[in-house]
């Protein structure tokens, strides 16, 4: 898993690529959290290189979410593709992240 | 006609990438389409996370993973492991919901495991073998 954060003036683009399972998600939960710390509630989530994502990588978007929401913020997710799709659908997280298929889109949603 | 493979792999999650990999070319092989190759892959990936967390709860152990090819009909899993029995009952049922604050994050991968296969049956200190996982998805 590959993880780059872009900041932008009040939106931060942060993109996954690769894996986030068991393994990978402490670095991917630490970046999110990493970025709330800092007061930065504004995330976009660029999923257009994920391939996979589990249960550990589903519960940092979901605690990343929790916190966004109640400081003001919000988290987004764009570019997700079918598998990934599924797998959301299959926890019910559809409903609970906006989802968008294009960054620019994204960005401007805040 | 039935293939049968194995893997036996150390419990560490750095192996998870390996299993999923292993198990995913099985489903290929069954005859599974790209999106049940994802929900097999992951049944198998938050089994083998629960069993290194909570059976072996980061000691040394081992997983031996066995699958069950029958090619245009079904695929079987079974991950045996010697570890603390893991009961997933005890875990909190996850329940999708629409509202944020009432989503309960516990339950997730077990929830996960079940919605993914068709089959999901524990059994615990198998005399002779251990903790026995065994998990059908049908074609």
């Amino acid at each position: 898993m590959e993880i780059s954060v872009k900041p932008l003036k009040h939106v931060d683009i942060v993109s996954v690529n690769g894996r986030v399972d068991s393994a990978t998600a402490p670095e991917f939960d630490n970046a999110l959290k990493g970025l709330l710390e800092r007061g930065r509630k504004k995330i976009v989530l660029d999923f257009t290189g994920l391939d996979y994502i589990s249960s550990a990588g589903l519960r940092a978007m979901l605690s990343a979410l929790k916190t966004a929401k109640n400081g003001g913020g919000n988290v987004v997710l764009v570019k997700i593709n079918d598998r990934i799709r599924d797998t959301l659908t299959l926890v019910g997280f559809q409903t609970l992240f906006l989802q968008f298929e294009d960054l620019v889109e994204a960005v401007d949603s805040f | 006609m039935t293939s049968t493979r194995q893997l036996v792999v150390p419990a560490q999650h750095d192996q998870l990438a390996r299993l999923a990999s292993f198990v995913g070319a099985a489903a290929i092989e069954v005859g599974f389409g790209d999106a049940q190759v994802n929900r097999i892959e992951l049944a198998v990936d938050e089994a083998c996370s629960n069993i290194i967390d909570h059976a072996y709860r980061g000691a040394p152990g081992v997983i031996r993973l066995t699958v069950e090819i029958e090619s245009q009909r079904q695929l079987t899993i079974i991950l045996v492991d010697q570890g603390t029995p893991f009961d997933p009952d005890r875990v909190p049922a996850y329940a999708p919901c629409t509202s944020l604050d009432e989503v309960k994050i516990g339950g997730l991968g077990i929830h996960l495991m079940r919605q993914a296969m068709d089959d999901v049956c524990f059994e615990f200190n198998v005399p002779g073998i251990g903790n026995r996982l065994t998990m059908i998805k049908h074609l």
